[in-house]
């Protein structure tokens, strides 16, 4: 079934008095339990299409179906809802509140669930051990590593078990080897069962996926399944059972 | 509900969060309101203060009691006319007693300040009234030692002595006043009553606690020359709904004394408690605008800048507002989480405001009895509250409303 259906959508940002068309009747479907790669250009809409797969934002013209649900229509509350519930999002910059600590950064999705205090931390602390980080939950973002950042994010996008992960270029700002670690979690979670989408710029990232997605200016230019993708091997820092 | 609850819970814990990772900011943010909520609480307090001890000794002026004097307490006649009025004098009360048919009790007063003493005690500058048996009538006095002189005592001019309680005290630390021989201006005279403390009165000098009273015969012979000073007669109706009437009769009386034509203006004042507690009111009132002005202007730029805070701490914070939206926090719950910061540190600064005032009450209750009463608590946590929310409403906005997508990619 898809999870994922958009249809004719595009996003039109206007400059002053010019336009700026960043999706152009974009038509896509995504599956459940598929590992799609967004590849382009910059400048090309991959954060913009990223976006509003993610519920952000809303397209200009077009219809957008998440789980059969027609949300290119939705009031910001009810957008916030399935941001909550069923998409978990990890991005370049980490986005990890600062001045908290892990446990709390990782918490915080439940807390919007309106899940009681006692749960949300068993279950923010599972989450933060299923990334590798079990002794590390009350480090805040600026005394971890980068790669360790991203996967308190990580963390933070599977507490909710959402429908979807999305990543925006996850490792753009980590170095080859902690991408490269990275890339092996998202791994464990897509074999988990789990539906992921990633944006790269880098052919090797994209390689890790299913199926590639390639975009230039705002147009879908390719679409395809990959026939050998790159499996990362097992990470030994990780636990046993990973998500 | 439950929901609601929750989502009060949580906010509160973020707000705590923000504002402790900010403690020197919060605190300088919250002086306005710390200020207000100062004078506030303090204001309403020495107020209430100022308005008990008055009430207490407006009633030891008795309200059907009326004080024929040279002076008026408080006057619409000009002050150099009222100077130029004859004295009230001994013989003119004896021809009023006389007349008047309707005054359930007729005394004169005259005052003197002397040096009162009992063995190596000494006080100074004591208030002392010159008076007739009467007087315990007018005034209304209860004692709780002894007696005031009698009929015969003050007609003769006895050295007889009656002490406020405070006197009492101040004079007799140890012993009892009682038959005492105290000296009042150098000459001896003997204490015959003490009174029980009749509640001291805010003007200072009429504080009936802290005053001799002796037969006025003594007075004029030792303390004051015979027109120096003029008397007044104290006339008391025989209740309060007599007053007006008893008031009347007595104006007449004193005109008829005096010889003024009906053309001439009555050259003698008479006093009463209702007008003191007009005139009390009027004053209090001023008190009470300028301060709650001075309250008011506090709190409004206590707002202002507690308003400037949460707009600087929403700009800053706009990144985390879109990391929170972009997880699921709905707008209703930005919202609430500033709003629920600038309510803290409201209410921080209203609860140090508070502290602030009852320590300095406590000050105050040196000279005054006041203490901070559970409605001027109240009032203060509610103003504070209420400051933090109006200040807070238009960041808490601007916070609610971002767009998530703008928000993440503001560096
Ligand atoms: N808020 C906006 N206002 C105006 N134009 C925008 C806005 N956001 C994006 N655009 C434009 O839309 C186009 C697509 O931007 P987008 O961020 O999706 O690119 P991208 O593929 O993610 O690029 P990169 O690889 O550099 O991240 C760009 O031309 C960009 O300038
Ligand atoms: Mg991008």
């Amino acid at each position: 079934m898809n999870i994922i259906n958009i249809e004719h959508i595009s996003k039109v940002y206007k400059v002053g008095t010019e336009e700026v068309h960043a999706l152009r009747d974009v038509t896509l479907r995504i599956d459940k339990n598929e590992y799609v790669a967004i590849m382009g250009p910059s400048g090309s809409g991959k954060s913009t299409l990223m976006n509003m797969l993610g519920c952000l934002d809303t397209p200009s013209s077009g219809i957008y179906q998440f789980n059969s649900i027609n949300v290119s229509q939705m009031t910001d509350n009810d957008l916030a809802k399935i941001r909550n519930k069923e998409i978990g999002f990890v991005f370049q910059t980490f986005n990890l509140l600062p001045r908290s600590d892990a446990l709390h950064n990782v918490e915080l999705p439940l807390i919007y669930a309106g899940i009681p205090s006692s749960e949300r931390k068993e279950r923010a602390k599972k989450a933060l051990e299923d990334v590798g980080l079990g002794d590390r939950i009350h480090h805040k973002p600026n005394e971890l590593s980068g790669g360790q950042r991203q996967r308190v994010a990580v963390a933070r996008a599977l507490v909710t078990n959402p429908s979807i992960i999305l990543a925006d270029e996850p490792t753009g700002n980590l170095d080859s080897k902690t991408g490269e670690e990275i890339m092996g979690l998202f791994n464990e979670i897509y074999e988990a069962g789990n539906t992921i989408i990633l944006v790269t710029h880098e052919e090797y990232i994209a390689e890790h996926a299913a199926r590639i997605i390639r975009i230039k200016d705002g147009y879908v230019e390719n679409d395809e399944y990959v026939t050998k993708r790159y499996i990362p091997k097992k990470n030994n820092d990780l636990n046993e059972n990973p998500v | 509900m439950e929901n609601l609850f929750f989502e009060l819970k949580e906010g509160l814990i973020i707000a705590f969060r923000a504002i402790r990772a900010n403690k020197a900011r919060a605190v300088l943010t919250t002086l306005g309101i710390v200020i207000g909520v100062t004078s506030v609480v303090l204001m309403s307090t020495a107020i209430k203060g100022i308005d008990t001890s008055f009430q207490n000794g407006i009633s030891s002026l008795g309200a059907d009691v009326l004080y024929i004097d040279k002076w008026a307490w408080f006057s619409n006649v000009d002050w150099w006319k009222v100077r130029r009025r004859k004295n009230v004098t001994l013989s003119e009360y004896e021809r009023f007693k006389e007349m008047a048919k309707l005054p359930a009790a007729v005394s004169p007063t005259i005052w003197s300040i002397e040096t009162v003493k009992f063995k190596e005690q000494s006080l100074e500058n004591i208030f002392v009234t010159g008076t007739t048996t009467d007087y315990v009538r007018t005034s209304n006095f209860t004692f709780s030692q002894g007696r005031f002189f009698s009929d015969v005592e003050g007609k003769a001019s006895r050295y007889t002595a009656v002490l406020g309680s405070e006197i009492a005290k101040k004079l007799f630390p140890r012993e009892n006043a009682l038959e005492k021989e105290i000296k009042v201006g150098g000459l001896n005279y003997k204490v015959v009553g003490i009174l029980e403390e009749q509640g001291s009165f805010m003007l200072g000098s009429f504080n009936p606690d802290n005053q001799v009273y002796v037969p006025i015969g003594t007075v004029f012979k030792h303390f004051v020359n015979d027109n120096a000073r003029s008397l007044a007669i104290n006339v008391r109706a025989v209740n309060t709904a007599a007053v007006a009437e008893t008031k009347e009769e007595a104006e007449g009386i004193m005109r008829k004394i005096r010889g003024l034509k009906l053309s001439e203006e009555s050259d003698f004042s008479i006093n009463q408690q209702e007008g003191l507690t007009q005139n009390y009111n009027q004053t209090v009132g001023v008190i009470q605008i300028a301060g709650f002005f001075i309250t008011g202007l506090s709190l409004f730029v206590g707002a202002i800048g507690i308003m400037n805070i949460m707009f600087v701490s929403v700009k800053e914070r706009t990144k985390e507002i879109g990391i929170r939206k972009a997880i699921g926090a709905k707008r209703r719950t930005i919202m609430m989480q500033f709003l629920l910061e600038s309510s803290v540190i409201c209410l921080m600064g209203g609860l140090i405001g508070l502290i602030i005032a009852i320590i300095l009450s406590m000050v105050v209750n040196q000279f005054l009895p006041t203490s901070v009463q559970t409605d001027a608590i109240i009032l203060a946590i509610t103003i504070s509250l209420i400051t933090g929310i109006v200040a807070g409403l238009a960041p808490a906005y601007t916070a609610a409303k971002m767009d998530p997508v703008e928000a993440l990619r503001y560096e």
